[in-house]
C-alpha cells in the first residue's frame, strides 16, 4: 500500500535525500544538529553492513546452511536510527527481526545465525548485551520489557537527574503483533505504573500475508492513546527521524515522563521469512514503490550532498563484503552440539527427571557405540 | 494456625528476609486477596512491594518475568484456578523456557500462587484443578501444601528457588488449622511425606485430597484394612523413591485427586509405578478422581468430588485382586 498522507508523520529526510525540519518538529531537528559527521557515517555504515549481512544470510539459508532466515531488508533506517538512540544503560527487548538494532549495541551477529541455523534458541547473555533474547511468540517480550521497566522504576533509577545512572527500556514489535493481547496489556501496565519505556512499532505493513489495514482500523501510533500512552508516527525509512524520535522519547522516559509509543512507517521489502512467498499476496509494483523510498539510498544521497567522498562509500562496500565472507566462513564452521546439552539449563537447580533422562541417554548412546 | 494464615506468615517472613520479594496480583493489596492470604502485607511493606494489578493475568505473569530479569523475586497471585489460562502462554512458552533459551544466563525466580480445587460452592471457573497442564511443562516446579506447616515453609522455599514455582493452594482447606513449627522446615521442598503408615494398600494424595485420604484410611481401619497414606507435596518433580518404596511394601496403590483422571498426575504415576514396581504389585494402580467433564455446578460438586467412600470403593477393588 502507499501511505495515507492524512496521518501526520515526522520526516526529516525526504526520499530524494533533501533534509528539512518542519517547524512542529524543531526539537527533533536540534537532536540531529548535535550529530557530528562521524555519527552520520556510522549510521550509513551500519545500515549498509546489516543489509549486506541480510543478503548473505538469505543466501546461506538457500544453500541449506540456515534453517530459516528472517530478513529485515527495507527496515534498516528504523533499526539503526532507533538503535543508536538507545543509551548505554538502557535495555532492549527485540522481537525477532531486529538484527540492525543488535549491531548498534555490539551483539555478535553469529549469535543470531546460530539460532537460525538451529544449534540453539538464542543463548546470548541479555544482561551483558542489554539486548534481550529474540521472542518468537508475538508480543510476549513486550510484557517482559514493561516488567523490566517497572523494576527500573522500583529501583529508583528514573528521573534522578544522574544521567550515568538512570535508564529506560525500549521494546520492539511489529504491526502484526499489535493485535496480540499481550501488547494491549503491556500498554496498560506501562501507563498504570508510569514505566520508563518506549514502544517502538515497526509498521512494515505486512503481517506475513495480512496487510496492515486488515489488522488495525486506526493508525498504530494512536494505539496507546486509550491506555494513556501518547505516540507519534515517524518515517521509518528516514534514519534521522527514527534516531531523533527515539533519542528524545528515551531521554524523556529516563527523566520520568512515563511510556511513549513510536510508530515507524517502513516496508518489508523481502519476504516475511525464507519460507514465505510474497508473490502470492502482493503486487511487485508496491515493492517498487517502496524501493524508490529506500532508507539507505536516501541517506547516501544526503551524505554525498554533505560532501562525503566516494572513498567512504567504497570502503563501506568493501567492509560489507568482508563481513559477508566472514559470517559465511563462521557459519560453515558451526558445529552441532551434543544432544545431552538439552538437559543443561531446563532448571537452574537439579531436577530428578532431568538427571535420570540424561543418565539414560548416556547409557543408551554408549550401548549403541561411540559417535566420536 | 490455618493454612491461609500460615501462607500469610510465610509470605511475610520471606518479604522481611529479602527486600527483592514483591507480591502482586488482583486485589492483593488493601483487601488482602479474596481469600485474605496477603492480608496485612500491603500495610507492612507498602505500595512498592505489595500492589494490585489490572485484571490481566498474562500481564501479571509477563511483567513478573521482566521483574525477575531485573533482579526481583516476584510472587504473583492468580485469583482463582480457572483464571490462570489467560496467562498460560506466558507461563509455558516464556517463564518455563527462558532459563533454557538463555543457556542459563537468566534465572526465573517467579512464584505463582493459585488457589485451586472445589468444595466451596462457587460458580464456574472457581473450582478447577489444572495442575496437570503445568506438571507436563518442563522448566516449572510445582508444589501443593495440604497442611499449615507445609504451607508456611513451602511458600518460603518456593520464593528462594531460582526456578519458577507454581504453588497450588487447596482453597477449601484454607481455614483448616494445624500446628506450625516456625523454626525448622519439615523436609526438603520436593519430598513426599508418609502421613500414615499401613501395610495393606498405599493411598497417594495431594493438596485438598490428603485430608480426605486420611479420613478414608481411618474408616478403612475400622473395616480391618490397614491403609498407608502418602502426601505427594510436590508435583514437579515427584518424589518417586518414596512412592516406589511404599508400593513395593504394600503391593497395592490407589491414587486420588480432584482433577479429571484422564491424562492426569495419576496417569503418569500409575505408569511409573507399573514400570518400577512391577514384580511387587498385587493389583494394578487404581485411580479415583474427578470425572472427565467440565467441573459441575455447585449443587452437584459434593457428589462429583472424590470422598472417603469413593476412595474405599477403589481400595476394596484393589484388595480383591
Amino acid at each position: 500500500m502507499t501511505p495515507d498522507n492524512s496521518t501526520p508523520m515526522m520526516q526529516l529526510l525526504a526520499p530524494d535525500g533533501t533534509y528539512g525540519v518542519p517547524a512542529q518538529y524543531a526539537k527533533y531537528g536540534e537532536i540531529i544538529d548535535s550529530l557530528g559527521e562521524d555519527q552520520l557515517k556510522t549510521f550509513y555504515r551500519d545500515m549498509a553492513r546489516i543489509r549486506r549481512f541480510d543478503i548473505e544470510a538469505i543466501a546461506l539459508q538457500r544453500q541449506g546452511q540456515l534453517g530459516l532466515w528472517v530478513p529485515a531488508i527495507g527496515q534498516e533506517g528504523a533499526q539503526i536510527g532507533s538503535g543508536y538512540a538507545v543509551g548505554p544503560n538502557d535495555h532492549i527487548f527485540p522481537s525477532y527481526r531486529e538484527h540492525g538494532v543488535a549491531i548498534t549495541h555490539g551483539v555478535e551477529l553469529m549469535s543470531i545465525l546460530k539460532m537460525m541455523r538451529g544449534v540453539n534458541h538464542g543463548g546470548w547473555n541479555p544482561e551483558e548485551t542489554r539486548y534481550h533474547l529474540y521472542s518468537i511468540v508475538l508480543g510476549a517480550q513486550v510484557l517482559h520489557a514493561v516488567g523490566y521497566a517497572m523494576g527500573v522504576k522500583f529501583d529508583g533509577r528514573v528521573g534522578t537527574g544522574d544521567k550515568d545512572s538512570d535508564l529506560a527500556v525500549i521494546s520492539y514489535f511489529g504491526d502484526g503483533a499489535t493485535a496480540e493481547g499481550d501488547v494491549s496489556e503491556s500498554l496498560l501496565f506501562a501507563a498504570v505504573y508510569e514505566a520508563p519505556i518506549v514502544f517502538f512499532v515497526q509498521n512494515n505493513q505486512w503481517a506475513i500475508s495480512s496487510p496492515v489495514e486488515q489488522v488495525t482500523k486506526v493508525p498504530l501510533y494512536m494505539r496507546g492513546s486509550g491506555f494513556g500512552v501518547p505516540g507519534m508516527r515517524v518515517d521509518g525509512n528516514d534514519v534521522l527521524a527514527c534516531y531523533a524520535a527515539t533519542k528524545l522519547h528515551m531521554d524523556e522516559a529516563r527523566e520520568g515522563a512515563g511510556p511513549y509509543l513510536i510508530e515507524a512507517l517502513t516496508y518489508r521489502i523481502g519476504a516475511h521469512t525464507t519460507s514465505d512467498d510474497p508473490s502470492k499476496y502482493r503486487d511487485e509494483s508496491e515493492v517498487e514503490y517502496w524501493k524508490a523510498r529506500d532508507p539507505i539510498a536516501r541517506f547516501e544521497t544526503f551524505l554525498r550532498r554533505q560532501g562525503i567522498e566516494d572513498s567512504f562509500f567504497e570502503d563501506v562496500k568493501q567492509a560489507g563484503d568482508e563481513l559477508a565472507a566472514d559470517i559465511r566462513e563462521q557459519t560453515f564452521a558451526l558445529t552441532t552440539p551434543p544432544l545431552e546439552n538439552i538437559f543443561d539449563f531446563v532448571y537452574s537447580e537439579s531436577h530428578p527427571d532431568i538427571v535420570q533422562q540424561r543418565a539414560w541417554l548416556k547409557a543408551y548412546e554408549e550401548s549403541m557405540g561411540s559417535h566420536e | 494456625m490455618a493454612i491461609a494464615k500460615a501462607l500469610n506468615a510465610g509470605l511475610q517472613k520471606a518479604m522481611q528476609d529479602d527486600p527483592k520479594v514483591l507480591m502482586f496480583g488482583e486485589d492483593v493489596a488493601q483487601l488482602g486477596g479474596v481469600f485474605r492470604v496477603t492480608e496485612g502485607l500491603h500495610k507492612e511493606f507498602g505500595d512498592s512491594r505489595v500492589f494490585n494489578t489490572p485484571i490481566a493475568e498474562s500481564g501479571i505473569v509477563g511483567t513478573a518475568i521482566g521483574l525477575a530479569m531485573r533482579g526481583y523475586r516476584p510472587v504473583t497471585e492468580i485469583q482463582f484456578d480457572g483464571f490462570v489460562f489467560p496467562a498460560f502462554n506466558q507461563i509455558t512458552t516464556q517463564l518455563a523456557k527462558l532459563t533454557s533459551r538463555s543457556e542459563g544466563f537468566l534465572q526465573m525466580p517467579v512464584v505463582i500462587r493459585i488457589p485451586y480445587g472445589g468444595g466451596i460452592g462457587a460458580v464456574e471457573h472457581h473450582s478447577e484443578s489444572p495442575e496437570a497442564y503445568f506438571a507436563h511443562t518442563p522448566g516449572l516446579r510445582i508444589v501443593t501444601p495440604s497442611n499449615p506447616n507445609d504451607a508456611y515453609w513451602m511458600i518460603q522455599e518456593a520464593i528462594k528457588s531460582p526456578d519458577p514455582v507454581i504453588i497450588f493452594e487447596p482453597k477449601r482447606r484454607y481455614w483448616q488449622k494445624g500446628p506450625v513449627n516456625l523454626d525448622i522446615p519439615p523436609m526438603p521442598l520436593h519430598s513426599a511425606r508418609l502421613m500414615r503408615e499401613g501395610t495393606d494398600v498405599t493411598l497417594l494424595a495431594y493438596g485438598p485430597m490428603v485430608t480426605t485420604a486420611l479420613q478414608a484410611a481411618e474408616l478403612g481401619a475400622g473395616e480391618g484394612i490397614n491403609i498407608e497414606v502418602i502426601d505427594l507435596r510436590s508435583l514437579s518433580p515427584i518424589d518417586y523413591p518414596t512412592l516406589f518404596a511404599s508400593a513395593n511394601k504394600t503391593g497395592r496403590v490407589v491414587m486420588v485427586h480432584e482433577a479429571p483422571t484422564n491424562v492426569s498426575l495419576s496417569s503418569e504415576i500409575a505408569a511409573r509405578i507399573a514400570e518400577n514396581c512391577f514384580y511387587s504389585l498385587e493389583a494394578p494402580v487404581l485411580r479415583v478422581g474427578g470425572f472427565d467433564t467440565p467441573y459441575p455446578p455447585a449443587k452437584l460438586e459434593e457428589a462429583y468430588l472424590p470422598d472417603a467412600d469413593r476412595i474405599l470403593e477403589a481400595v476394596d477393588r484393589s484388595m480383591a485382586y
